[in-house]
């Protein structure tokens, strides 16, 4: 068991946080080249230097590019039409067809303003050869946009996965494990045997869910190591305040492990409801989503899941260097949550014996 | 009159890697005997049992369970016996009916003979109030007499009984050995495992384990009377301290 | 048969008398469907943004309206120094300030060039990123606006085409990947319980010591689940297609064999798991931790697997739930038929038999 605990999940820890990126790179690109001519191949060129884009394949017709496409074997084909080079020294306009595998529709909106910056950025140079070349009528005017990113100039999508993956395996293992804890005694029927001890009853409470207290920070604590080692994740704020919030939230899920167990008479029971309420906390908790995005009404349900609190807090003063301050307003939610929740199992312990 | 022998076993022996559970044990059992099979826990009971019936193949030696090799024709042999094992394997969620009807249903017994068995079950115990209630729900004592009729319910020729009394209390076990001695009454031979040394005395004849061997064989008053003691518990405690 | 009818319904009473797991077990796809469909989405808008406006002109207020306009941006506050930004990050509402230089508009008409600083808290670097492009390209129309009068040398306009999914719906990139999971953990981490539950409290060495053979016992077992599976599928299938619209472009036959295939594939799975391992908690730590979290993350099913590492990428070829999102994505959305998924199947199939052969050699070294 013990291995199950710890090894398997910071394995994890080490390899989803690699698997858990939404850049979009790579992308499987093919092109049907109608034209032939120095400017679709200068086009085409364009794309093969993005880093974005791998050119997989150029197909000669239609038929072919689109069962490709069926077969998943390409995302993107761009289709140069007849006369490209023509009609844009004759006519100044030419049109050109993308079709882009919109299954996942994020990804394909990403690669959509790629693809427009390519061509943009060809349409622009285009414009200030012609321009050197007639001399200097008018110059456009510009605005220049200069993108900074603070807190991670390069963008590393693991300095934002691992705190939010470690948090989920933090509050998995230990619900999980406060859940069927109680659970299993009463199934073997040793609960019983303990209910006529003169052990007073906070006192078991207390004596059960101890070690698993103790459990989370030590899973916490070989996450942060292994997070600072293998990935470098930067610890800009105070170690202590995360090691604070942390013990804080943990009495939410030991308290949350222990009310379900109240309610169920298996383990396998009391597995799967902590399982359906881990799997909506973490769907909704901005781990791997974006919780702006929601609709109102499913970003106001978000202010009761506590995963949502921890993740937020988890990021913030890793890697922003929050203050206590800052995170005063989870903190407090995340405290009252705390006392709800235990007083919940308290109380239907209590009705329950 | 001279009985037909049930089960013989000659040096049978199990060995996990280096480990030897189970070394080099010879004995038989006759037709309709309380055979007691006493050990200490570890001592190897548990494994030399679940060789004869079936579920664990001997590393060396032979035996014979209802005349079939225990090697070879495991699969006859379960259909002969019945067994019962220390926890009191019947689904809690299930209720006593469908237990019987479901233990009886992979014995392979038509649905006519287990509706009649069923009931002829449930009036001996006397179950009729309970027999539509939840088996969770019912005291480990009826529990245990539940099991004990479902292992008998295809009237296998030896049922097996692996510590069959653990945890329950003197009245019950002393009803309880009254089953065993109607079942064996009726011809049926019973294997019990068990480390009451009392219910040792109920045994027409017993073997006592120590570290994988049999280390004594007889009638309980031959014993007392070959270590000269007045009970098998001194028996037994002369045994294992030697 | 006679027996193994027994068996089976035997394994209907456990399933049905244990409400709780049940509502678990139907209500779980509904909700994840619902979430999936309603709430959660990988696209990026609404986001909140301040701004810090050096120059309060004309030209700055109307890009700044331009920007709050569109779908991505909220435009939440408005700030008056430098240090400002750091605070509104560390409360962590705000995702980007847009900082525009002293005398924007003058610069734009004196020198044609001027110059807006689009900060982003860049710990999400995915949002961070996306901002950025999103706020560059509503900069160039705004641009194009502004320069319509000059003559361009020319242009090409990219025609763009969604295909499978035009309206760029999240749901419909979710539904295969839901429906993957659910059958999995129906499949797989059920059975494995409900062997090992069997294991725990001594009923299975009853069941051993039985004339029932021991591969009746494990089909017994599984079948049941098959059937839940397939309810599941169905429910998945008929929410996806009523509430989210979305279509089933191939056949129905075709993605009904597939689902059963999957199951077969995870239950084959599931029982691999409970001969290794002896209690029920064991066998849920390993189908949570070893099983669901890999399958809902190397699988495709929320992350692109191209994106990932290339060591990952050769990983993700093992998660049995990446080869079935694939064929439930081309059957749903793409209409294929068997010759464009047909590898992918025999990959299934192929998998299936090897936890099969595996639990049945595991099975006979603990026999012995």
């Amino acid at each position: 068991m013990l291995p199950i605990i710890f090894v398997l999940p910071l394995l994890q820890l080490v390899i989803l946080s690699n698997a858990a990126t939404f850049e979009v790179k790579n992308i499987k690109f093919s092109y049907l080249d109608n034209d032939r001519t120095s400017f679709s191949r200068a086009l085409i060129d364009k794309f093969e230097a993005s880093e974005y884009f791998n050119v997989l394949a150029h197909f000669n017709s239609e038929k072919e590019a689109s069962a490709a496409m069926l077969k998943g074997n390409i995302d993107v084909i761009l289709e140069i039409p007849q006369y490209f080079e023509r009609d844009l020294l004759k006519e100044k306009k030419t049109n050109l067809s993308v079709t882009i595998n919109a299954i996942d529709g994020a990804a394909a909106g990403v690669e959509n303003v790629y693809i427009n910056q390519i061509v943009q950025s060809f349409n622009k140079n285009a414009t200030s050869e012609l321009a050197m070349i007639n001399g200097v009528t008018a110059i456009p005017k510009t605005i220049d946009s200069i993108p900074s990113f603070w807190y991670n100039e390069t963008l590393n999508y693991k300095t934002y996965m691992v705190p939010g993956i470690l948090v989920l395996l933090v509050t998995m293992i230990t619900l999980f494990l406060s859940g069927m804890n109680i659970v299993r005694e009463k199934e073997i029927g040793t609960l019983e045997q303990i209910n006529v001890t003169p052990i007073k009853k906070y006192q078991f409470i207390i004596g059960k869910l101890f070690p698993f207290w103790i459990i989370g920070f030590g899973l916490l604590t070989i996450g942060l190591i292994l997070g600072k080692v293998i990935f470098d994740v930067p610890m800009v704020g105070s170690i202590l305040l995360i090691y604070f919030y942390t013990g804080i939230f943990l009495l939410v899920i030991l308290g949350m492990g222990f009310f379900i167990s109240n309610f169920t008479e298996t383990q396998q029971q009391a597995m799967f409801i902590a399982w359906f309420f881990v799997v909506i906390f973490i769907l909704m908790s901005g781990l791997f989503t974006p919780i702006e995005s929601m609709p109102m009404w499913a970003q106001q349900l978000t202010e009761l899941n506590p995963i949502k609190y921890f993740v937020e807090v988890m990021r913030m003063v890793m890697l922003k260097g929050s203050s206590l301050s800052d995170i005063l307003p989870q903190l407090l939610k995340t405290l009252a949550y705390a006392i709800v929740m235990n007083g919940l199992a308290v109380w239907s312990y209590r009705k329950t014996s | 009159m001279k009985k037909e022998n049930v089960i013989e076993a000659t040096n049978l022996t199990k060995t996990f890697g280096e480990f030897t559970a189970v070394n080099k044990i010879t004995f038989e059992v006759k037709k309709g005997e309380i055979f007691g099979f006493l050990g200490a826990n570890g001592a190897g009971k548990t494994t030399a049992m679940k060789m004869l019936i079936g579920i664990s193949i001997p590393s060396e030696g032979q035996a014979t369970v209802a005349g079939y090799d225990v090697s070879t024709r495991p699969e006859d042999i379960k259909k002969s016996i019945g067994y019962m094992s220390q926890k009191f394997a019947l689904y809690d969620d299930l209720t006593v009916k469908e237990n019987i009807t479901f233990f009886g249903g992979i014995y392979g017994l038509k649905r006519s003979q287990i509706r009649i068995k069923s009931e002829e079950l449930i009036n001996n115990l006397g179950l009729q109030e309970v027999s539509n209630d939840l088996v969770g729900s019912l005291p480990l004592g009826w529990k245990q007499k539940i099991s004990f009729s479902v292992a008998l319910l295809h009237d296998p020729k030896i049922i097996f009984l692996d510590e069959p009394t653990g945890g329950v209390d003197p009245i019950t076990r002393r009803q309880f050995w009254e089953m065993i001695y109607e079942t064996a009454h009726k011809g049926t031979t019973v294997f019990v495992t068990t480390h009451y040394m009392d219910e040792a005395e109920y045994c027409d004849r017993v073997s006592i384990m120590v570290n994988g061997k049999i280390e004594a064989l007889d009638t309980p008053k031959k014993l007392k009377e070959q270590f000269k003691v007045d009970s098998m518990n001194d028996v037994f405690l002369k045994l294992a301290r030697e | 048969m006679k027996r193994f009818i027994g068996f089976i319904r035997k394994e209907f009473y456990h399933i049905f008398r244990d409400k709780r797991s049940l509502f678990i077990l139907f209500g779980m796809p509904i909700a994840q469907i619902m979430l999936f469909g309603f709430a959660i989405t990988n696209e990026i808008n609404n986001v909140d943004i301040a701004i810090f406006n050096k120059s309060k002109d004309a030209t700055t207020e109307e890009i700044i309206n331009k920007i709050t306009a569109s779908k991505y941006y909220t435009n939440k506050q408005l700030i008056q120094n430098e240090k400002e930004i750091e605070t509104v990050f560390k409360r962590g509402k705000v995702k980007a300030v847009l900082v525009f230089e002293n005398d924007f508009s003058k610069n734009l008409i004196k020198e044609n060039k001027a110059t807006i600083q689009i900060i982003t808290d860049a710990t999400d670097p995915n949002t961070a990123n996306t901002i950025a492009n999103y706020t560059n390209s509503i900069l160039r129309t705004y641009q194009q606006i502004v320069n319509k009068d000059i003559e361009i040398a020319y242009q090409i306009i990219p025609e763009t085409r969604m295909v499978y999914n035009p309206e760029l719906k999240s749901v419909f990139m979710f539904v295969p990947g839901v429906m993957t999971i659910i059958l999995m953990l129906v499949s797989a981490m059920m059975t494995s319980i409900s062997i090992t539950r069997e294991k725990e409290l001594g009923t299975m060495e009853i069941l051993l010591v039985s004339p029932i053979k021991p591969f009746q016992v494990i089909i017994g077992k599984v079948f049941p689940y098959i059937f839940l599976s397939i309810i599941n599928a169905i429910v998945i299938v008929l929410l996806s297609i009523f509430i989210f619209k979305m279509p089933i472009n191939g056949s129905f036959i075709l993605l009904g064999l597939e689902s059963v295939l999957f199951t077969i594939t995870s239950l084959s799975l599931g029982i691999l798991i409970s001969t290794i391992s002896e209690t029920q908690q064991t066998a849920m730590m390993i189908s949570l931790m070893g099983l669901m979290l890999p399958t809902i993350l190397l699988s495709g099913f929320i992350f692109p697997i191209s994106s990932m590492p290339i060591p990952l990428q050769v990983i993700s070829n093992i998660i049995p739930a990446k080869w079935f999102i694939i064929i439930l994505k081309g059957i749903m959305l793409k209409g294929v038929d068997i010759s464009f998924i047909w590898k992918e199947t025999v990959i299934l199939i192929g998998m299936t038999l090897f936890f099969m052969g595996l639990s049945i050699k595991k099975y006979k070294i603990r026999l012995e």
